[in-house]
């Protein structure tokens, strides 16, 4: 953590983007300029622009193939963006690989979901507190007394994460053999458990009945009461979208076409065209 | 109830691993102190302490961190040549053999550690079948130099050369490494207990490791390393942890192995060697430490045990194993298993 490059601060400019009234006097925890990426000549994302405020719960939706996951594989660095700037609580991330961007505060969950299947489920959630559980390798072997004690405190910490699922009981399961929507819920946990002042939810609801959506839909402003902290979501479920989402942004074919609020953007012409349809 | 049991899951794998390999010193030292055991089995003590260091630390690499390595046979004679070479600097200082053992073991394991961190540079940024093509071009590399090296040792300090044998000793000096004559007229002072005391470090190493932060991290990587990424794991750190871990104890393994010889070149440690000892890994279960050390003692002992046999002792050998292999892989005999685990503990979901 200590050998991490010190990033360059740059000053938040006023933008456009809607915000809600309780943030709009603190800066945006993440601001992004005019970003894009070219795959060899395909433009897959292009001018994305993009802010979100503290403790904003913000929607990125679009028909599929319209670059969403792209725009969260952007921000987490799992692709460089060949233009444009992300800026992270004021912090110029260009440079920095996928796992400085989670120290600095960007977690994130997948769509097909990617857990430690063959750990179990407290071992998935220690994982996410990797970065917080202070021992080195020589202390592990040796089982020197702070390996105890790190131990311990992880393990409290990770059941205490658990149980904002309920999942206490699940802990010695392996997390491959747990059902689907466990899954989905611990991949948030995990994601939590690495202290994150941004969440990204890539389709959290996919595959979940009504009544789970529902569900979720508490857990994630639960999570945002409870953790202060802002969450960018992927959704093609529109109850839950316009139900939750303070501010959403539509993409289509890479680039934004519209941006507001759940009920500007349920009028909005060019996104009932592109992705809502007519009969809604 | 649930706390107490939840400790013992993994706590009680590591017991039964120690006890198992408590009780097989104990009773091989029995049985050899009795003078029960044949002058071939006698002889197989220390391969057997061998072939399971290299066995749980190929494990390590394989089975934990999830990467096909075909040069693992590579450090081990990186260990067997600089030990050796160590204990010969060292015969006239230290007189105890255990402590001149001991010494050269942990030389072998630093240079095979340094080899495996100048190897995993290059072969850490390749994934899959890539990266075990090049533990095997490593292993052959490996291989060809110490074919070529040549090491002497006289009143001036140690000289070196490469291809042919320019060392030029002084009177009285001695030639260590003979190029493709290897090392001759070693102290053999490899004990059985040296290997098992090298077999008690191995297993707490790996097993500690696999049960803290670290060991989390490696497994995490393997079974996905987007995933591992996007928690803030940096990967080609942990990898290198592991594989470097990995070589340094087949350094070890290898310096103790040299030394139950008089004679050691550094054709014993071949592509053959590497694939021995992946065979052991594979069969005792990728990530199964336990299953790595029965493995590679009854593949060791089985072409003995097969002497019966005759000239068909290979034939059978082979066969035993496509068996084996046959048998832990079909959901029947798993299954079998499991259920008789089942009955023992009398939970698991």
């Amino acid at each position: 953590m200590s050998k991490q490059r010190e990033p360059v601060k740059l000053v938040p400019v006023p933008n456009p983007n809607i915000i809600p009234e309780r943030d709009a006097d603190k800066s945006p925890i993440l601001e992004c300029r005019h970003l894009g990426i070219d795959f060899s000549g395909l433009t897959a994302v292009n001018d994305f622009n993009m802010a979100i405020g503290r403790t904003e719960i913000a929607g990125l939706i679009g028909p599929n193939g319209a670059g969403k996951t792209t725009v969260f594989n952007l921000l987490t660095k799992v692709y460089q963006p060949t233009r444009g700037t992300i800026l992270l609580d004021g912090y110029e991330t260009s440079k920095m690989t996928t796992a400085q961007i989670n120290r600095l505060g960007i977690a994130r969950t997948f769509q097909n979901i990617r857990l430690f299947n063959n750990l179990t489920v407290e071992d998935n959630v220690k994982l996410g507190l990797h970065n917080y559980i202070n021992y080195g390798t020589l202390s592990g072997v040796l089982r020197l007394p702070k390996y105890w004690k790190a131990e311990r405190i992880a393990h409290e910490r990770a059941l205490e994460l658990l149980s904002i699922f309920d999942m206490e009981n699940l802990a010695d399961i392996k997390a491959g053999a747990l059902p689907y929507g466990a899954q989905r819920r611990l991949e948030i946990v995990r994601a939590l458990a690495t202290n994150p002042s941004l969440l990204l939810l890539d389709e959290p609801a996919a595959g979940m009945n009504p009544s789970e959506t529902a569900e979720l839909m508490d857990n994630i402003v639960k999570i945002r009461d409870l953790f202060k902290i802002a969450i960018l979501l992927i959704e093609h479920d529109m109850n839950l979208v316009m139900g939750i989402c303070e501010g959403i942004c539509v993409l289509n074919f890479g680039e934004v076409i519209a941006k507001g609020t759940p009920d500007e953007i349920k009028n909005n012409p060019a996104v009932i065209e592109a992705y809502l349809g007519k009969g809604k | 109830m649930g706390k107490v049991k939840k400790l013992g899951a993994k706590t009680r794998y590591n017991i039964i691993t120690y006890t198992v390999v408590v009780l097989a010193y104990i009773v091989m030292q029995l049985l050899s102190t009795g003078d029960m055991l044949t002058s071939s089995i006698e002889g197989m003590l220390v391969p057997i302490c061998v072939y399971i260091v290299m066995a749980v630390s190929l494990n390590l690499t394989v089975g934990v961190l999830g990467e096909l390595s075909l040069g693992h046979a590579g450090f081990m004679s990186v260990g067997a040549f600089s030990g050796v070479t160590v204990a010969v600097i060292l015969e006239n200082a230290v007189a105890s053999e255990p402590l001149r053992l001991a010494i050269a073991m942990v030389a072998g394991a630093v240079f095979a550690a340094i080899a495996g961190f100048l190897i995993g540079i290059p072969v850490l940024r390749l994934n899959g079948d890539y990266l075990a093509i090049v533990t095997l071009a490593f292993g052959e590399i490996i291989k060809s130099i110490f074919n070529n090296l040549y090491v002497g040792l006289d009143s001036n300090g140690l000289h070196f050369s490469l291809l042919s044998d320019n060392t030029n000793l002084a009177e009285g000096g001695e030639l260590i490494i003979g190029g493709p004559m290897g090392i001759g007229g070693i102290d053999r002072i490899s004990t059985f207990t040296a290997g098992f005391v090298l077999i008690i470090i191995t297993l707490i190493i790996v097993l500690n490791m696999m049960n803290s932060r670290t060991g989390r991290a490696v497994m995490a990587i393997r079974d996905n390393r987007i995933a591992a990424e996007s928690i803030g794991i940096q990967v080609t750190k942990y990898k290198m942890i592991a594989f470097v871990t990995s070589a340094a104890l087949a350094g070890a393994s290898g310096a103790l192995f040299a030394m139950n010889y008089s004679t050691i070149a550094a054709n014993k440690f071949d592509f053959n060697t590497s694939i021995l000892v992946l065979v052991f890994v594979v069969l005792g279960g990728l990530g199964n430490v336990l299953g790595s050390v029965i493995a590679a003692a009854a593949l060791t002992v089985l072409p003995e045990a097969l002497r019966g046999f005759d000239d068909y002792r290979m034939l059978t050998y082979a066969i035993v194993l496509i068996l084996v292999m046959l048998a832990t892989n079909s959901s029947t005999v798993r299954g079998f298993i499991d259920r008789l685990r089942f009955k023992k503990t009398g939970k698991e979901s």
